[in-house]
Formats: structure tokens, C-alpha cells, sequence
């Protein structure tokens, strides 16, 4: 049961890209061009999508205490806002700027059978494990570091 | 300025958010493409209900386009730009933790400090690239 509304809940998000204009990187790149023939476009998009999520996550999800479905709520508990938080966004933005698809139009995009969908996603996932294993490679230098067993670089 | 023109961008968002506010309501999870595209190839077992959403997206784009008959987006851009803009928005979302679903839709809703600097930081780099590329290097 929870397979099948997993499942809705994608079907909703998908058809949500695809009517709201992120899947056309010309839409994309019209709404980051601020300087030049501005499109609002997306603004909306954004606009929608908290309409329902703002008063959802306010409201409706403090009272409460488990999913209806699944076991628990997985909320992030990072609250500290570091040099990774940023300096990853700046990356982001500046790929999502390159091309105009982030993830979520990228993996939408499969849908269209188009090779450079394919490429995009796949490259995509390349940069995340890669990334992935950086970090955790710093990671366990600094938990080394930390517990006195190697040499600061 | 018609603003009806805007009316599929604005359910489209709608339908975003509904997708969201479901997904944490029945399943209790934050749906962020990045983190659910990333933990759906580290661990498909652990993770099967990431293999199961990310099939809908696909399938709901199919549906849309299907149903309403909307063209297909003809493909932009070059091969590099492609390359390059795929393996960074894949590298920063892994590392910055979220994306414009994640960060944008969820974590602006659960009024996140940390989402708001994000998003802040991603849509500012954004809107700088496309300068660059637009009105300094074309």
C-alpha cells in the first residue's frame, strides 16, 4: 500500500514538472535571466508549490505524530549552517545556470526518451558518488585528526 | 502582462507541493529529488521506495504530455554544457544537501534556516551563471 502511494505521490511530481515549465531549460534560463527578457515563469512554480507545502508543514504535520503509512517522520536534523551547506548550493546554482535542469526536471525528463536526458542523469549521479566519497574521505581524516591518530596536512 | 499565461506554471507548482505534502503526510519522507535520486543508486534495497517514486516522476511527465499533448521541450544546449552542468548540480546537491524540491519547496516551508541560505546561495549563483553565459561570454 505504501509502494502504491509512493508511487501517486511521484506520479503527482512528474506531472507537476512537466506542466509547470522546469523540464524546458528555455523557460529556466528566461526566469535566471534577470537582466535580459525576464520570464516570471517559474516564479510560480515556486509560488504553487509553497502555497501547499507552507501551510502543510506549519500546520498540518506538527499535529501529527507519525506518518499515516510509514513508521516515522524523516525530518533533517542538521541545523548548523556551514561552509558545505553553501559552498554546495554555490556548485548547484552554478550547474543548474550551466544548463537549466536540475534534478528533479532531469529525472522527469527520462520520460521524453531524449539521449541527453539520459547523459544528464547519469553524469548527475556521477557527481553525487563522487562528491559522496570525497566528503567521506575528509570526513574520516578529520574524525582521525580529531582523535589525535594522523598528522594535519 | 496576461497573467492566465502563467496558470500551468502555477498548478504545475501546485501539484509539486501536493506531491511533497503527500509524501511526508503517508510516508514521512522530505521529497528531495537529489537525496532521493542519490540513496535510490548507494542502497535500492533500503531504499525501495525511492526506486518507486522516482518511476512516478517519470511516469507523471509521460502521463502530462500524453494527456495534454504538450510538446516535448526540443533539446538545449551542448554536449559540454550538458556534461558540465550535470556533474555539478550533482556534485552541489550532494554536497549542499538538497536541491530546488528539497531545499526550495520543503525546506522554505519548514522555514529552515539552512534552506533559506541555500536557497538563497543556489538561485544567486544561478542568476550569476546565466549572466555570464548570456550578456558576458556570448
Amino acid at each position: 500500500m505504501i509502494f502504491i502511494v509512493t508511487l501517486f505521490c511521484g506520479i503527482l511530481f512528474g506531472a507537476g514538472m512537466a506542466l509547470s515549465g522546469m523540464t524546458d531549460t528555455a523557460k529556466v534560463v528566461g526566469f535566471l535571466d534577470l537582466t535580459g527578457a525576464w520570464d516570471p515563469t517559474l516564479m510560480f512554480v515556486m509560488g504553487g508549490g509553497l502555497m501547499v507545502t507552507l501551510p502543510f508543514f506549519q500546520f498540518g504535520l506538527p499535529r501529527m505524530s507519525k506518518p499515516i503509512l510509514g513508521e516515522s517522520f524523516r525530518i533533517p536534523l542538521a541545523q548548523i549552517i556551514d561552509r558545505r551547506l553553501v559552498l554546495g548550493a554555490a556548485i548547484f546554482g552554478t550547474g543548474w545556470g550551466i544548463y537549466g535542469y536540475c534534478p528533479g526536471p532531469a529525472i522527469a525528463s527520462l520520460a521524453y526518451g531524449q539521449i541527453g536526458s539520459f547523459i544528464f542523469v547519469i553524469l548527475m549521479i556521477l557527481g553525487m558518488c563522487t562528491t559522496d566519497l570525497i566528503v567521506k574521505t575528509v570526513n574520516s581524516h578529520q574524525a582521525k585528526l580529531a582523535l589525535g591518530r594522523e598528522e594535519p596536512t | 502582462m496576461d497573467l492566465l499565461q502563467f496558470a500551468p506554471a502555477l498548478i504545475g507548482g501546485i501539484l509539486i507541493g501536493l506531491s511533497a505534502a503527500c509524501l511526508m503526510y503517508f510516508v514521512g519522507h522530505i521529497a528531495g529529488i537529489s537525496g532521493i535520486t542519490f540513496s535510490a543508486v548507494i542502497a535500492p534495497k533500503a531504499n525501495f521506495w525511492s526506486i518507486v517514486f522516482i518511476l512516478g516522476v517519470i511516469m507523471g511527465a509521460a502521463l502530462l504530455h500524453r494527456v495534454l499533448n504538450i510538446p516535448l521541450p526540443s533539446d538545449q544546449g551542448s554536449l559540454t554544457s550538458l556534461s558540465l552542468g550535470a556533474f555539478l548540480v550533482g556534485m552541489g546537491t550532494r554536497l549542499g544537501s538538497g536541491c530546488t524540491s528539497g531545499h526550495g519547496i520543503c525546506g522554505l516551508a519548514r522555514l529552515s534556516p539552512r534552506s533559506l541560505v541555500a536557497t538563497l546561495t543556489f538561485m544567486g549563483c544561478a542568476i550569476i551563471t546565466v549572466f555570464i553565459r548570456l550578456h558576458i561570454l556570448a
